[in-house]
């Protein structure tokens, strides 16, 4: 048995705005199990990159490690991938969006990658507000290992062996919204009509933001007694507000009733539009997201959608105030000072 | 009693408390001993704590140019009432008590082989200093008045350093000379001829720089063109950072006064590393520095980098271990640790600095090297070496050298190759692949860089053929990698000599005094001077024209020795083992002592000395 994807392509496939076709975005075959959810994200991220006509080259994807960071091999074969060391993807983009700061970073990390054994370098990356999109494919277990919870598995929720988790959960996004996130979303694998506009959006979001996927794993986690299986999800999902996310290089064709539609513009002239009902959240206001988050949980819903935006924020190079030319680029004259230079700094330790 | 008498060979020990204001001081009188051209080696032996704390300042003067630790003191400046005893009693014979005589001594300070100076440096203060907070902090200059009318130092030369210093605060400057000249004034009135140590103006010291080896380092990561940084604090590495911004700050700015460099502290030693290793995955030049915890932290980012062969720079700084050990003390213990970090089969470069000068360029150069090799270069610096001030040659730079980036192809190069490009296809049979960046093409070069075993084209594999073949590819690179480190410095090699020494870093200052005084006891050694790791053939061969060599080193382990042993297959019985770790620098007196006990113990068991030799 083979896993080769066919390298024939039909010549009427469409195209984006750059020319590219859907196919360009794709990645090698998965080796993930048939029906596992992260598939799905990694279909749902070649459609947002698709529409949002990125060059493949000119995005990087990083991962830790775990059935979720497997995934940066099944979707952008023509970007450079960085399958890292378990929890410590944060800190490799951070250093790699230092080098560069043009190119798009996609992080992809899991539960237990990013929730237990990365937490801390999760937390910190959200601080420095780099510029990423950082998704979580969340399953509420060890997949790769066979199914032990991890520390986003519900309190009370049980997997295929059938012992209720006895711990707290973390939420990531209620984490993230209270270190700073200017842009906190959480998705469901098995919506992609939602799924892909939030993750345009947090594409085109400057800064760090979060794309917290629930991605039910179907061989561990997939149960009666799950809340993080299909049919659990189903039943308990709840959205902010339903929403547009209109791109800078789209033409906007459509009108919109003015009184019924808040927008945001995001750093790069994108629009997102959100309809309102009347118990709808205020996403720019960090209480009330964290609110509407916990008014959910005690309904025992989850609540999905675009949770937070802040578009004021600057991101790690702002900060830093470092120099506009990616520093990998700079020149050797850029970079040493040369030896009249040096004479003239010694010349102080004497 | 015969009081001890020198010129420009003695050593002044300043005791003190933490956080009072001493360290200024304590170099004020140190940097006027160097721009008298007197060689001389200060060293601050001081607690993991912010205040309050004793905390001793060491200056070797020798005209000879001996840097290294000397041990013991001739002239100790107490004014630490905490560890006034301890000063008192461990003063050599014949040496100078000096102490703020105030309060007088207590009574069982009782000793007759020593000359007593009393100075009373607060009441002084509290006479003449107007300023009520000044006092505590000019007591410390006064003393270093004293100091100049006992010991003969030019009174212009430290006049010229305060105002110099103040530059900026010239109101500082004129109280700081007045309490020079007061301590000036009272030990000439009252100590004439008291005092036998002189100071004299010498020619030893021409154009030489004196800097602590890790602003050293950081400037020399500066040319070398580093612009990403992820870093943690930790003592004694963290002044290679504050150095590099420092001079990035100065020396990296654009039109738009933005700054050349991203330096980031990091939320730990794990992720300060990943940072390094991230920006230089994608074609920056990124570093670190830590200490032997941080080393410890970061092996497994050590192991990436080494499997996913991506260069990075990691500056070890070392301290006293284990664990937290002795955080403010010195110590060559992370050698073994640092050459094999990481599980699985590893191994890293190292580089051995030994003096300021090197640990610039060796820090400029390790960025050439960890591109060159695509693999981590860690510079394997100390405590003793880093953050005190020592004499060095004047850096230097060539305008013409070029960085060397190492086999990086361009997305168009690859499309014009004759063959199928992969990440690790050793195409040239020195076990070094070609790499590309992200970014730089739409259609040639992207690959998956990965942790986990991957093939020729960069590809997930569990092929145990595949796999073993790629890491004996590894083990071909680490062989060219011989090459392209820094060589031995054979410091003296001659013909039909059976004895030799071997040593690195900061143990070299004392080693070289030691093969001085065993030249001039007529017992001939050859020396070496390691500075890297993988070893090269010369290091072998050296060893084998020898029949004993002693391996000298400050750990308890011998690490050095086993590595050596374990690189080279040399039968231990031929390597002798000279250590310290106490946490203060090796002195010269300790290997002397060392060898000739090992001497002695070998002379009494001749078979074993011979099995040793004949290897």
């Amino acid at each position: 048995m083979t896993y080769r994807r066919p390298t024939f392509r039909h010549p009427d496939l469409p195209k984006n705005e750059r020319g590219y076709t859907k196919r360009e975005y794709e990645g090698g075959i998965s080796t993930l199990c048939a029906g596992c959810g992260h598939d799905s994200i990694s279909s749902a991220i070649i459609q947002a990159c698709y529409e949002l006509a990125l060059e493949p080259h000119r995005v990087a994807k990083m991962s830790g490690i775990g059935c979720s960071s497997k995934t940066p091999a099944y979707f952008l074969g023509k970007s450079h991938g960085f399958n890292s060391v378990h929890g410590r993807m944060p800190s490799v983009a951070t250093g790699a969006n230092m080098a560069n700061r043009d190119l798009t970073y996609i992080g992809v990390s899991g539960d237990g990658d990013t929730a237990s054994i990365g937490m801390g370098q999760f937390a910190h990356v959200v601080r420095r507000n780099l510029d990423m999109t950082y998704i979580v494919m969340n399953n509420g277990c060890y997949g790769l290992t066979k199914g032990q919870d991890s520390a986003t598995a519900d309190r009370g929720s049980a997997g295929k062996k059938g012992v209720p988790n006895p711990f707290e959960s973390i939420d990531l996004c209620e984490v993230a919204i209270q270190l700073g996130s200017g842009f906190v979303a959480r998705g469901f694998s098995g919506d992609k009509e939602q799924l892909v506009p939030l993750l345009k959006a947090a594409i085109s979001h400057k800064g760090f933001s979060l794309v917290d996927v629930i991605s039910p794993c179907v061989t561990f986690n997939n149960t009666q007694q799950s809340t993080k299986s299909y049919s659990w999800v189903r039943d308990h999902i709840e959205a902010t507000a339903t929403f547009d996310f209109i791109p800078l290089m789209q033409e906007i064709t459509t009108e919109y009733d003015k009184g019924s539609a808040t927008s945001v513009t995001m750093h790069d002239g994108s629009i997102l539009n959100f309809y309102k009902s009347d118990d709808s959240v205020d996403v720019t206001s960090r209480r009330a997201a964290i609110d509407a988050l916990e008014k959910h949980r005690e309904q025992n819903q989850i609540l999905t959608g675009l949770l937070h935006v802040n578009e004021d924020l600057g991101d790690t190079h702002a900060i830093l105030k470092t120099t506009q030319s990616p520093l990998n680029a700079l020149s050797e004259q850029e970079l040493c000072p040369g030896a009249a230079t040096l004479q003239h700094i010694i010349q102080k330790y004497r | 009693m015969t009081p001890i008498q020198g010129t420009n060979d003695f050593v002044i020990r300043f005791a003190n408390v933490n956080g009072s204001g001493s360290a200024s001081a304590n170099n004020l009188f140190a940097k006027a001993i160097f721009r008298m051209g007197i060689p001389v080696s200060p060293k601050n032996i001081f607690p993991s704590n912010i205040q309050g704390l004793p905390t001793w300042f060491e200056v070797r003067v020798n005209e000879q140019g001996y840097l290294g630790r000397r041990g013991g003191y001739d002239f100790v400046v107490a004014v630490n009432g905490q560890t006034m005893r301890d000063d008192y009693e461990g003063l050599n014979s014949g040496g100078y008590f000096f102490y703020d005589s105030t309060r007088p001594l207590p009574e069982n300070y009782q000793r007759e082989d020593i000359i007593v100076i009393g100075v009373p440096l607060t009441q002084l203060c509290n006479q003449e200093i107007s300023n009520p907070k000044l006092r505590q902090l000019l007591k410390n200059i006064v003393y270093v008045g004293a100091l100049a009318a006992l010991l003969d130092i030019e009174l212009s030369v430290l006049t010229d350093a305060i105002t110099t210093q103040f530059k900026k605060k010239p109101k500082l400057a004129a109280p700081n000379i007045q309490a020079l000249e007061l301590g000036y004034t009272y030990a000439t009135d009252n100590f004439t001829d008291t005092c036998r140590l002189r100071v004299r103006r010498s020619d030893m010291l021409t154009d030489e720089i004196i800097i602590d080896g890790n602003s050293a380092t950081g400037l020399g990561a500066l040319y070398g063109g580093a612009t990403v940084v992820g870093w943690y604090p930790i003592t004694p590495s963290t002044s290679v950072i504050e150095a590099f911004s420092s001079f990035a700050s100065q020396y990296r700015r654009d039109d738009e006064n933005n700054i050349r460099a991203g330096i980031i502290q990091a939320e730990d030693e794990l992720a300060a590393l990943g940072i390094a290793i991230g920006a230089c995955w994608n074609g920056a030049r990124g570093f670190t520095a830590t200490s032997g915890p941080g080393v410890s932290l970061m092996s497994e980012f050590l192991g990436l980098a080494y499997f996913a062969e991506i260069p990075v720079v990691l500056i070890d700084v070392q301290r006293t271990g284990p664990s937290t050990g002795m955080p403010t003390r010195t110590q060559q213990s992370d050698v073994a640790p640092a050459a094999y970090a990481s599980h699985g089969d590893t191994k890293h470069i190292l580089l051995f600095p030994s003096a300021p000068k090197e640990c610039f360029e060796m820090a400029a150069q390790s960025f050439d090297l960890a591109e060159q090799l695509q693999t981590p270069v860690i510079i394997m610096s100390d405590l003793d070496l880093g953050m005190n001030d020592n004499i060095s040659k004047p850096f230097v730079w060539d305008d013409n050298r070029r960085y060397r980036r190492g086999k990086v192809l361009s997305g168009e190069e690859i499309l014009s190759l004759p063959e199928k490009w992969g990440r690790y296809r050793d195409v040239d049979g020195d076990g070094i692949c070609y790499r590309t960046l992200p970014g730089n093409h739409p259609e040639a070069g992207a690959y998956f860089t990965r942790g986990s075993s991957h093939d020729e084209y960069a590809g997930y594999t569990e092929d145990n053929a595949t796999y073993a073949a790629n890491m004996a590819r590894l083990a071909r690179k680490w062989q060219t990698a011989r090459q392209y480190v820094p060589a031995p410095v054979v410091e003296m090699h001659d013909k039909g000599i059976d004895d030799a020494m071997i040593f690195f870093g900061t143990t070299t200052q004392s080693a070289m005094e030691a093969l001085d005084t065993l030249k001039r006891d007529h017992k001939r050694f050859n020396a070496m001077r390691l500075r890297a790791f993988p070893f090269q053939e010369e290091v072998f061969e050296f060893i084998h024209d020898h029949e004993r060599i002693f391996v000298i080193e400050q750990n308890r382990d011998a690490q050095m020795r086993t590595l050596i042993i374990n690189e080279g297959n040399i039968h231990p019985q031929k390597l002798f083992s000279v250590v310290n770790y106490d946490g203060l620098p090796i002195t010269a007196a300790h290997i002397l002592k060392s060898i000739e006990t090992a001497l002695s113990t070998a002379a009494a068991e001749p078979e074993t000395a011979h099995k040793g030799g004949s290897q």
